[in-house]
């Protein structure tokens, strides 16, 4: 047996107590730190979400997950509380069913959810009647929204909703922004943010109804510090952001989600490893991404990863690979 | 290193440590996804610090940039090393415990006081004592290098002396603390694993040990000769020469690659016989008598990698290759055929496994069905019950140790081979970014915002001096060559260096400028150092 | 960090400006000159320039200031200074209302027509600046607005400015070194114009700031108003000031909690959170350092108490808030002070001033080992930033989103360090609490409300102004005395968070038990009369436009929810309801308990209250009814 002269291990951290409390009635036991969400998804209990992602810090922007707990004044989000020894919690009583089905309906009347995979399920469940609101308010002009000053806004037009419609936004060939299908729930900035990539081409700006995500001075992408890694579009709920090739096969009707493989593989460019899984649709690779788990990229890609494999699609550049077969 | 050829640390490590000298690398550019997880750790606390001649986007999230003269590393590492010396922080047990020759290495790193490295390196004494302290006091620290260290004519040297200030610090073997190489290529790392270089057998065994040759002549029933092949810059010599005459080439772009450009391709093209196994008609490709068109081994192809973490990785095929082109296994076996020897058809998976056979103590634990569950695993990894290593070197800590103690080494400053002198005034340093790869066969063809063409940067101060404006042209050149490209005025750059890619080589190609000066030891010829001329030439264009 | 700076150029104005805020910079690597010398080999950077951040609204207002908005160059200059992504910085920028984010002329009239002004003269100065000057100023001009001239002063709506109880309110901003800025009350059409063209502001509404009960021998929090000189030290120390000070350091920083805990003080901002228990938890928090912060971010529609205190008996606040940094272990005080009150910013900056200079601040406070020093920190324009998680991430440089709850602000607030937070008003408390002792304290008022409240009379009434009140007081007898209108309709109780009551459920005492029972809340202390000469519908639907406007748009329960209900009010106003009166109001029922439900903080939680009891208790909209 030998010894070692320090520990070299990886410091090992105090076990986490058990704590026990209560969801819809059931027991459950979990982990000192563990929030609501995750203990209901323990025991097989749905709760919708929208802003929540499990490699993004919990912003509790969207309160699509709230729960009932018991003795609180108002709702918690599941996303980010945390379980308490003896917490009572409901996750469908009638408060929470109400204040979704309002969530909800405030977005399907207020933004463009066509996109948002799952969405038409979600409403139908809470019996969601966004035309209740009043008819869409037509598009804003582009750059209206942007103009808005905080603090101040136009009189409602009692004809219509106030929506967040506004053109599409194509102002690169990587990507493209539309905004009108934008729920704010965070995510994009996040992950472009502190969260992964770091680079902080986009806030939030403005506030209230005119709060936006937005480069500084609303520049296009190209002249912002947008570095095209595309870890944005990775974890976009709705379709807001997307990348052009989906962007166009979607408008030309030949985008086939049936059609599609995906397979995971290794990037080809720098050494650090990165799963790429590639989405392919007829021998053509239409759209790459990485695996959220992977502990790697944990979903991140840089631009090569994302956008660099023109290089192998069936046409004239990789034709020329057999000009001189030998 | 000790032994193993790869960097001895997980990425998850750089989010825990307190302080990571990240040296001679740009990864904020060339390895975006690591450097993710070394923000991780600078949100978590980790002072880092980062030592380049350019104060690059990397640097930019340094709590100190150490922009050091380039090739002085030497100077930059053996300074600190008399100052944790002297200051009484080198750790004392773990040098008793586990290196050799700490005593010949104290009195080499002797004259290297802080005025001298000072001198030397150009950065002030204090920054560089501050630097030592705070890595020698460090709980865990780790240091971490790209190219900026190894495409030097001494390049084995500034490795070894990163390696020892880690051995001296007791920086090494331990969660969180090592010495990690990132790699520039996907597959650096497997090709060395699998026995890719010229002077080891797979999994990193020495071809020069009987026991091993014995042991490969066994399973192959082949005799292997017991000398050291040879690296590209040794085979460039002997094809000068005349000792080489026929060369196999696949997946390598030597021509456009490779320093002094012109001088490669006259090589290649005199060579008797060139086959060139490639995805494209590169630039070597057009030179060869034969080519072989392949098919992308990442997409059309199965296999494995190797990356910066030893983490073993499957690549799979999602897509059918072009018509035409080959599986790269089916060329080897056909041409094993043709050449007499009957390889069968192996798959990738039943290569592997023989790879797994000839180097079990390496890989005998990484079946395919775990790579696949377990999402790749980190080499050594000797058995099915192993989860593979997240670092390396625990042993050496042991007492008594296990195997063979971590020698320090004798290095010495030496300074790039080519200086600036008054014909070629300002320094060229070479590397990559972020949009682009190598020599941009795989990038260039791909719509990103942010390419925008090669360029020569420099700085401000330089911009005025020679009285050009941002797009506007200048002909750069060196002893070897020239080329005319638009400049750029950046400011992560000081006066008298220069910075050039090598993504853009049928516009400019920057490689016949470099300097093909290389590191015997190994192979690498020094990229980052070569003294240029500039003149600004009248006719501009739209560079951003 | 590796930001991707702005090409824009900064003029030397704003250079200035900035430098003047930020000091000079301190390399070529964060705005400055390069110097081969010192910026070739080494740069320095990182955590250290990260921290920072906080400097960033300061900078920011430091351009508004001085030039009148903030230039791309300006906010490029701040960006390389603090090393903060242009993008983020924009972001800041674009969420506080009293940042320009595009020209502006030099001179901006605020003009108030929130619920306060509106029916109380003005209607009449708005009327007025539209036709000098044109429209007020509601978009940034690259929409679709209007072009500004940097030398023709124009106009904006504003909400409430805190001057109710001298409304109309105007406050005058001109950029310039140094900037001026005025908060004028009592403003006549006349006044408006000569502002609007050109002329220049008279003193301030409070540079002598008085009570309608001056002099009365029972006030406690007011006692010093309008009789001691708030600008003087001496004056203050002369009227007893310090003596809490002192002690405090003889009973110890447990013998303080102890005091106020036995007062049951309570906080006046709103919560009602046992002040005691809230200083024991910071004190016995092991993470440091401690922050304190004194709220004075007084938005609330309606409310002036803390202006009033600030102005009047600006030492104090800072006295105060000593004791309680010695009871909690705080070394570092922010002041988080409304955009609005230029003059309580200079009296609250020369309280502290002279208070350093007289050892009463700084390092060995009274002799004693204890150090503790005081820093104002300006809001620019947002409501939510009296919310104290929102106010958190506005001093640290962000914009202002309130936090999720818990963790609460005495585990991780400000920086994510321990932080008390307190209301002015319950700072104020703290002086007679030390003074005479807990139980002395807990005598006045009733049982379950000790002590005395602020309360902001305003509207109808013959005497508005800021009135103390014991707890328990009759809301009938505090309208008597400032001479409330015989036509007396409702009363705004609480703010634009809190309730309309009609005039006929005016009896009932002024408690937190009182108003529970009642069905209402004392909220900010705001009682604001409204008569037959004013419109209540056009008020609910300002409070309704407040909230749409003031939402930091963060939860889409809010951000959403307040438009919805905005747009339902409109509707039945105009008689354009979707099925009716009786639908609008189940819609505005639903929209309202969504509201207050699933909202992140008490901005969306009480957007709802005025509204439903203006339809319910004062039975509005029924015009709509089909």
């Amino acid at each position: 047996m030998t010894t070692t002269l320090i520990s070299i291990e990886r410091p090992t951290r105090a076990p986490k107590k058990p704590l026990a409390f209560t969801i819809d009635g059931r027991a459950v036991t979990v982990e000192e730190g563990t929030t609501i969400l995750a203990a209901c998804r323990t025991i097989g209990i749905e709760i919708p979400t929208l802003c929540f992602l499990e490699t993004l810090r919990p912003v509790n922007a969207c309160r699509l997950c709230v729960v009932e707990v018991e003795g609180a004044r108002v709702l918690a989000p599941s996303c980010s509380r945390t379980a308490e020894a003896g917490m009572v919690v409901y996750t469908k009583s009638a408060r929470v069913i109400h204040a979704r089905r309002l969530v909800l309906e405030f977005l399907a009347s207020s933004v463009d959810l066509s996109t948002t995979p799952g969405m038409a399920e979600l409403l139908a469940e809470y019996d969601c009647k966004p035309e209740r609101y009043g008819p869409p308010k037509p598009h804003a002009l582009a750059g209206e929204r942007d103009a808005a000053i905080a603090g101040h806004h136009a009189a409602p037009d009692p004809d219509f909703a106030a929506t967040v419609g506004q053109p599409v936004m194509v102002d690169n060939d990587l990507y493209v922004r539309d905004y009108a299908k934008c729920v704010l729930c965070y995510k994009c900035v996040e992950a472009c943010g502190a969260d992964h990539q770091n680079s902080f081409a986009i806030a939030v700006a403005g506030r209230g109804f005119n709060a936006r995500i937005s480069t500084e001075m609303a520049v296009p992408l190209p002249d912002s510090a947008c570095v095209y890694c595309g870890n944005c579009i990775a974890v976009c709920p709705t379709g807001a952001l997307m990348a052009k090739p989906e962007f166009d096969m979607r408008a030309a009707g030949s985008w086939n989600i049936e059609a599609q493989t995906t397979t995971d593989t290794i990037c080809p460019y720098c050494g650090v490893g990165c799963t790429l899984s590639l989405h392919v649709q007829d021998n053509t690779i239409v759209k790459a991404t990485s695996p959220l788990e992977n502990s790697i990229t944990l979903g991140n890609l840089c631009v090569k990863g994302r956008f660099g494999w023109q290089y192998v699609q069936p046409g004239p550049s990789a034709d020329s690979a057999t000009t001189r077969d030998g | 290193m000790f032994g193993a050829g790869g960097g001895t640390n997980s990425y998850a490590e750089v989010e825990e440590t307190d302080v990571v000298f990240l040296w001679g690398s740009n990864a904020r550019a060339a390895h975006p996804i690591w450097f993710h997880h070394l923000l991780k750790g600078v949100r978590n606390g980790t002072r880092l610090y980062v030592m380049d001649p350019r104060r690059t986007d990397s640097a930019k999230w340094a709590d100190v940039w150490m922009g050091l003269n380039v090739g002085s590393d030497v100077a930059l590492s053996n300074t600190m090393a008399r100052e944790i010396i002297h200051a009484g922080l080198a750790h004392a047990a773990f040098i008793a415990n586990g290196t050799t020759g700490f005593d010949v290495y104290r009195a080499a790193v002797e004259p290297y006081t802080l005025d001298v490295g000072e001198q030397l390196t150009g950065i002030p004494a204090a920054a560089i004592r501050e630097a030592a302290h705070t890595f020698a006091t460090a709980d865990k620290a780790m240091i971490c290098w790209t190219l900026g260290i190894t495409e030097h004519h001494n390049a084995v040297d500034n490795v070894l002396s990163l390696i020892n200030l880690c051995l001296l610090t007791g920086h090494v073997g331990r969660w969180a603390c090592g010495c990690n190489p990132l790699r520039g290529q996907n597959n650096v790392q497997g090709g060395g694993d699998m026995g890719a270089i010229p002077n080891r057998l797979p999994g990193f065994q020495d071809i020069l040990d009987p026991a091993v040759r014995a042991a490969f002549e066994r399973h192959w029933g082949v005799p292997i000769q017991p000398t050291y092949g040879k690296n590209l810059t040794e085979m460039l010599h002997a094809m000068e020469h005349g000792k080489i005459t026929a060369l196999l080439c696949a997946g390598e772009n030597p021509v456009q690659s490779d320093a002094d450009g012109n001088k490669v391709a006259r090589l290649l093209g005199g060579l008797d016989h060139l086959v060139v196994q490639e995805i494209f008609l590169t630039k070597t490709a057009q030179l060869a008598h034969v080519v072989l068109p392949a098919t992308a081994s990442w997409c059309e192809a199965d296999g494995t990698v190797t990356n910066s973490e030893r983490r073993v990785q499957r690549v799979r095929k999602a897509k059918e290759p072009p018509a035409g082109a080959r599986d790269e296994l089916w060329i080897l076996a056909e041409l094993a055929r043709r050449l007499g020897t009957d390889l069968g058809n192996p798959t990738a998976e039943e290569l592997w496994n023989e790879f797994r056979t000839v180097a079990p103590a390496f890989a005998g634990g990484m079946s395919y069905a775990r790579l696949e569950s377990l999402g790749g695993i980190q080499w050594p990894c000797p058995d099915e019950s192993h989860a593979g290593e997240t670092f390396l070197h625990g042993r050496l800590w042991e007492t008594p140790v296990r195997g063979r103690p971590a020698p320090f080494s004798v290095v010495e400053h030496a300074g790039p081979a080519e200086q600036p002198d008054a014909a070629y005034p300002f320094l060229l340093t070479t590397g990559r970014r972020l949009e682009s790869y190598n020599t941009g066969v795989q990038t260039g063809g791909y719509a990103s915002p942010l390419h925008y063409g090669e360029t020569v940067d420099m700085s401000p101060e330089d911009a005025v001096m020679l009285g050009c404006a941002d797009g506007d042209l200048a002909r750069v050149s060196s002893r070897r060559g020239e080329v005319t490209a638009p400049v750029r005025i950046d400011r992560a750059l000081r006066a008298g260096l220069v910075f050039m890619t090598f993504h853009f080589p049928d516009s400019v190609d920057t490689n016949v400028l470099t300097n093909d000066q290389y590191d015997p030891k190994s192979g690498t010829a020094e990229f980052k150092a070569c003294a240029v001329r500039i003149e600004a030439l009248v006719a501009s264009v739209g560079a951003r | 960090m590796d930001i991707r700076l702005l090409q824009a150029v900064p003029s030397d104005t704003e250079r200035a400006a900035v430098d003047a805020v930020l000091g000079a910079p301190a390399s070529g690597w964060d705005g400055g000159v390069r110097v081969n010398a010192r910026d070739s080999h080494l740069a320095y950077g990182g955590r250290a320039m990260r921290e920072r951040r906080h400097e960033l609204v300061p900078a920011l207002q430091a351009l508004q200031a001085r030039v009148g908005w903030i230039s791309e160059g300006g906010l490029g200059y701040v960006c390389e200074r603090l090393q903060v992504p242009p993008a983020e910085a924009w972001g800041v920028a674009t969420f506080y209302a009293l940042l320009a984010t595009s020209p502006r002329p030099r001179r901006m009239l605020h003009v108030c027509d929130d619920v306060g002004c509106r029916d109380n003269g003005g209607r009449e100065v708005e009327a007025a600046l539209v036709a000098a000057g044109g429209p007020a100023v509601a978009h940034e001009p690259s929409g679709t607005h209007m072009q500004l001239d940097a030398n023709t002063p124009a106009w904006m709506h504003s909400p409430c400015l805190g001057l109710c109880d001298q409304a109309p309110a105007v406050l005058v901003t001109d950029a310039g070194d140094p900037a001026v800025e005025r908060l004028i009350g009592r403003v006549t059409a006349d006044v408006a114009r000569a502002l609007l063209a050109g002329a220049a502001p008279g003193a301030d509404a409070l540079a002598n700031t008085v009570v309608p009960q001056v002099g009365d021998p029972s006030l406690v929090l007011l006692q010093r108003v309008g009789v001691v000189d708030p600008t003087s030290l001496t004056a203050y120390r002369n009227a007893g000031g310090y003596a809490a000070l002192g002690r405090a350091l003889q009973l110890g920083a447990e013998g303080v909690i102890a005091e106020v805990t036995a007062s049951r003080l309570v906080g006046r901002g709103g919560a009602a959170f046992p002040t005691g228990r809230k200083w024991e938890a910071v004190r016995t928090q092991r993470a440091t350092p401690h922050y304190l912060i004194c709220n004075a971010d007084e938005s609330e529609p309606g409310t002036f108490k803390d202006r009033v205190l600030l102005t009047g008996d600006p030492f104090a606040i800072v006295e105060a808030m000593t004791i309680a940094a010695f009871a909690t272990g705080c070394e570092h005080g922010f002041v988080y002070l409304r955009a609005e009150y230029p003059l309580a910013n200079e009296r609250l900056q020369g309280a502290i001033t002279q208070a350093r200079a007289a050892g009463l601040l700084g390092e060995n406070i009274l002799g004693q080992p204890f150090r503790f020093d005081i820093e104002i920190r300006r809001g620019a324009g947002a409501y939510i930033c009296g919310e104290e998680t929102a106010l958190f991430e506005s001093i640290e440089g962000k914009r202002g989103e309130p936090r999720s709850k818990p963790p609460f602000p005495v585990q991780s607030g400000v920086f994510g360090k321990p932080t008390l937070v307190n209301n002015v008003e319950t700072l104020a408390n703290v002086l007679p609490i030390v003074l005479h002792g807990g139980a002395a304290f807990a005598a006045i008022g009733t049982t379950q409300s000790t002590g005395t409240r602020l309360f902001c009379l305003s509207g109808a009434v013959e005497r508005p102004g800021v009135y103390e009140a014991p707890f328990g007081t009759s809301l009938k007898a505090l309208l008597k005395t400032a001479g409330a209108s015989p036509r007396m309709r409702a009363v705004l109780l609480g703010g634009a968070a809190g309730t309309f009551l009609p005039a006929a459920d005016t009896d009932f005492p002024l408690s937190l038990e009182g108003a529970r029972a009642a069905e209402t809340t004392l909220g900010s202390g705001v009682v604001m009369v409204f008569d037959d000469s004013q419109d209540l519908e056009a008020a609910v639907l300002r409070i309704a436009a407040f909230f749409r406007d003031e939402s930091c748009g963060q939860c889409v329960p809010c951000r959403v929810g307040t438009v919805r209900q905005e747009e339902a009010l409109h509707r039945l106003a105009r008689g354009k309801t979707r099925g009716g009166a009786e639908a609008e109001f189940a819609l505005l029922e639903e929209i309202g308990v969504a509201m207050r439900d699933a909202s992140i903080c008490g901005l969306g939680q009480t957007a709802y209250a005025a509204v439903e009891s203006a339809v319910k208790r004062l039975q509005l909209f029924q015009g709509g009814a089909v």
